[in-house]
């Protein structure tokens, strides 16, 4: 049973990491337009390089 | 145009990025203007590239970034860059744009309610996967000390969980006890609080059953139930919000004697507005310089345009037809006759108001039987074995496994699903219950002009001219923007007629078009001014000197999919009737094409809402299409109303569903839609019934354990889900 001692930290920090990924997307308003995402990604504008603002 | 004034910095937009620091600096002082356009033609991936490209080619864009889910563009620039010049580029490049008025579009900040529901959904998700990880060992056999150990770290992440996510609950139970009433929120509550308090209470003791996970499951199916109806009522918001952002936002007025744009806001009284042909007028006041004729459909219903010269009054909401028009503001905003209007339907009772919803119903029987059952569980087991601890265990289990999640989730799920099946069509569910009262309606009464007819004139016919004359009112009408000129003049070109050759063409306005012709006078215009009598028909008169007037005349033309829709409600067992502020002999012959036969002719706005009100006394439920500012009233007192896009703002905000289309057949789509999603609402309360059925006597039987409260709880929240999507 000693094995538990670290399987459950590492559960609840891998649940955690998620957590925190998904507030990462929501804050950064990544679910505003899922229509247009669908299609940003065929889309080869910034293949070579990534969009420089 | 500064923006085109304004030195250029750079030709090409890549440099554009890397400009001289200075002018950084110096531009960072002020502010960058926010400019949304929408663009309803965007709808592919290669059309985002196309216009974001376009766009931040232009002079003084920073950025732009289409969303092709809202089909809007919101462009980062410069401070005197104005959108006409962004909406030039587009339309160079074969896209349709508008600008949407920033300050009523509130959606293009990001919605703050609809991201704080996401993250405490996802918060409760998190957690429920974690504690559900831990229940699941205990379930499995888990014992002592290794089983009191996951009980506590269940209670640790539950804990502040719920003190999170669980807040949108605990506002609203708080507010509805507060005015003495129950709704759901209450005994949701109660069972969140009440397995907290056992599960902590059977932990300190090493108790073997702990319903951590139940309260964390419950919460986020829940969550999810409210964040499904609260997405479908943003999504309609902001359609309608776009909608709303797309009416007239400024006017032209002379300010000392030049001719400035202003938003209509900052009109005042006394202003001259200048109000050119095809405009709607921002304001209402006296004409005090041109001549021309007004379109007043949208305020009385009449299709015949009326002649407008010096000193006559007009009404905010008309539409100038032929010449310019300068207009002596005499009430601006707030004071013009259309809001004002507008403000006397908000008071008006409203058919929705009266309306209890199907959820509402369902949580007045639920709340109080799910509070006197798991009591009566409590004082049972309480007397029967005299101990506070296995009673309050019980009545916990009760309060769980009665699956408010089922109840919670049956209503947004379908209403999700079907609202979302009807946008498709092109129809906007402005109004959470407007499904539900679309589903009773058993008569349906119709608006004439605007909304079963398009509000644009079609010639009736060519039969009986002769070609010389054909030809001449060809040229004349060439010479209008009307709208019954340009009508006849697609008609005559459609015939393959030539114009004939005129000279001296001139246009009167507020009268007709005048030329020579071979030495005589030819003109093109209203009755009198022809020498001929009015008729009662929307009508042309060609005139030529020496020979007798001849009329052209005109009906409207039916809006696409008026026939079907009249067919198919009829068809489907409806009442259809046509009231309109319209001559009695149009709304007849319309009447007679459509095959409806009941009408009312002339009516007044207030005879409307009469005879709609005079329908309900007899029972029946009535759906209200129209599209004026005559049909607001009616439109409010009905028991649910549509109006078109094209419909004047106040008919759109007193309207439960909003039609995008130009077309009217998705109307008796939508009430055969609203039927089945009722009936899809119904059978996923049978459902939730039967759980109860069969999970209460075990609760209360005290045989339920953690186990078989969750296996309840998730069956019967995931039935009701996939019920929903088989709507059709």
């Amino acid at each position: 049973m000693e094995v538990l001692s670290y399987l459950i930290p590492i559960s609840l920090v891998m649940g955690g990491v998620g957590l925190l990924a998904f507030i990462y997307t929501v804050r950064s308003d990544q679910y505003d337009d899922p229509e247009g995402n669908s299609q940003r990604i065929l889309n080869s504008d910034y293949d070579d390089h990534p969009k420089v603002d | 145009m500064t923006a085109l004034s304004r030195p250029n910095i750079s030709a090409c937009p890549a440099c554009a990025a890397a400009p001289a620091a200075e002018a950084m600096a110096e531009r960072a002082a002020q502010k960058d203007a926010q400019i949304a356009l929408s663009v309803p033609g965007v709808h592919c991936g290669a059309c985002i590239s196309t216009v974001e490209r376009a766009l931040e080619a232009a002079q003084g864009v920073k950025s732009a970034r289409v969303n092709l889910t809202l089909k809007r563009a919101t462009v980062e620039a410069e401070p005197d860059v104005m959108p006409e010049a962004l909406i030039a580029v587009l339309s160079r490049i074969g896209y349709e744009s508008h600008e949407l008025d920033a300050g009523t579009l509130s959606a293009t900040q990001t919605d703050k309610a609809g991201r704080d529901l996401l993250m405490r959904l996802a918060v409760a998700g998190f957690a429920s996967m974690n504690v559900m990880l831990l229940s699941v060992s205990v379930w499995s056999g888990a014992a002592d000390a290794t089983r009191d150990m996951f009980h506590w770290i269940s209670a640790a992440i539950t804990l502040p969980t719920i003190a999170f996510s669980g807040q949108p609950f605990f506002r609203n139970a708080w507010s509805a006890l507060k005015h003495r009433r129950l709704n759901m929120d209450v005994p949701i509550v109660l069972a969140i609080v009440l397995a907290l308090v056992t599960s902590l209470w059977e932990t300190s003791l090493s108790g073997h059953h702990a319903y951590f996970d139940a309260a964390l499951a419950l919460t986020f199916f829940l969550l999810a139930g409210r964040y499904l109806d609260y997405r479908t009522r943003a999504i309609a918001r902001s359609a309608a919000e776009e909608l709303a952002a797309l009416e007239v936002p400024r006017a032209f007025v002379l300010r000392d004697g030049e001719e400035v744009q202003l938003p209509v806001s900052e009109l005042r009284i006394g202003d001259l507005v200048r109000v050119r042909p095809g405009g709607r007028m921002p304001v209402d006041g006296e004409i005090t310089e041109g001549m021309s004729e007004i379109d007043r459909s949208l305020l009385t219903g009449e299709t015949l345009p009326i002649q407008a010269m010096p000193g006559q009054g007009v009404s905010a909401g008309e539409v100038n037809l032929t010449g310019p028009l300068t207009i002596c503001a005499t009430a601006v905003g707030k004071d013009t006759s259309l809001h004002r209007m507008a403000d006397l339907v908000a008071i008006a009772e409203s058919g929705r108001s009266r309306y209890t919803s199907l959820a509402d119903k369902a949580a007045q029987l639920y709340a109080p039987g799910v509070h006197i059952l798991s009591a009566l569980s409590f004082i049972g087991w309480y007397l029967y074995s005299w101990d506070v601890r296995i009673s309050l265990n019980i009545a916990a289990a009760v309060l769980i496994i009665t699956c408010p999640c089922a109840l919670g989730l049956a209503v947004p799920a379908v209403t999700t699903a079907a609202s979302g099946r009807l946008f498709k069509k092109g129809l906007l569910i402005k109004h959470p219950t407007a499904l539900e009262r679309l589903a009773q309606v058993e008569t349906v009464v119709f608006d004439k002009t605007g909304t079963l007819t398009a509000g644009t004139p079609e010639l009736v016919t060519l039969d009986g001219f002769g070609s010389r004359d054909l030809g001449i009112a060809l040229a004349l009408a060439q010479g209008s923007a009307h709208p019954l000129s340009v009508s006849l003049t697609s008609a005559l070109k459609a015939q393959g007629i030539a114009p004939a050759t005129l000279t001296d063409l001139t246009e009167v306005p507020g009268y007709g078009t005048e030329a020579q012709w071979q030495g005589r006078r030819v003109r093109l215009g209203r009755a009198a001014w022809v020498g001929a009598k009015p008729g009662a028909e929307t009508a042309a008169w060609l005139g030529i000197e020496g020979d007798a007037p001849q009329s052209f005349t005109f009906t409207d033309r039916l809006r696409d999919g008026a026939e079907q829709a009249v067919a198919e409600l009829q068809a489907a067992g409806k009442d259809v009737i046509l009231m309109s502020g319209d001559t009695t002999r149009a709304v007849e012959a319309l009447a007679n094409r459509l095959g409806i036969t009941q009408w009312l002719a002339e009516a007044l706005p207030e005879d409307k809402a009469a005879r709609i009100t005079a329908l309900q006394e007899a029972g029946q439920k009535v759906l209200m299409v129209g599209d004026g500012l005559n049909d607001t009233a009616a439109l409010a007192g009905a028991d649910v109303s549509i109006s078109p896009a094209s419909a004047l703002d106040a008919a759109r905000v007193a309207s439960d569903i909003v039609l995008l289309g130009g077309d009217l057949a998705p109307i008796a789509d939508a009430l055969a839609t609203g039927r089945s999603a009722i009936w899809r609402i119904r059978e996923n309360f049978r459902i939730a019934t039967v759980y109860n059925l069969i999970a209460v006597p075990l609760a209360m039987a005290g045989l339920a354990t953690p186990l078989v409260a969750a296996l309840a709880m998730s069956a019967s929240s995931i039935t009701v889900s996939l019920n929903a999507l088989r709507l059709r």
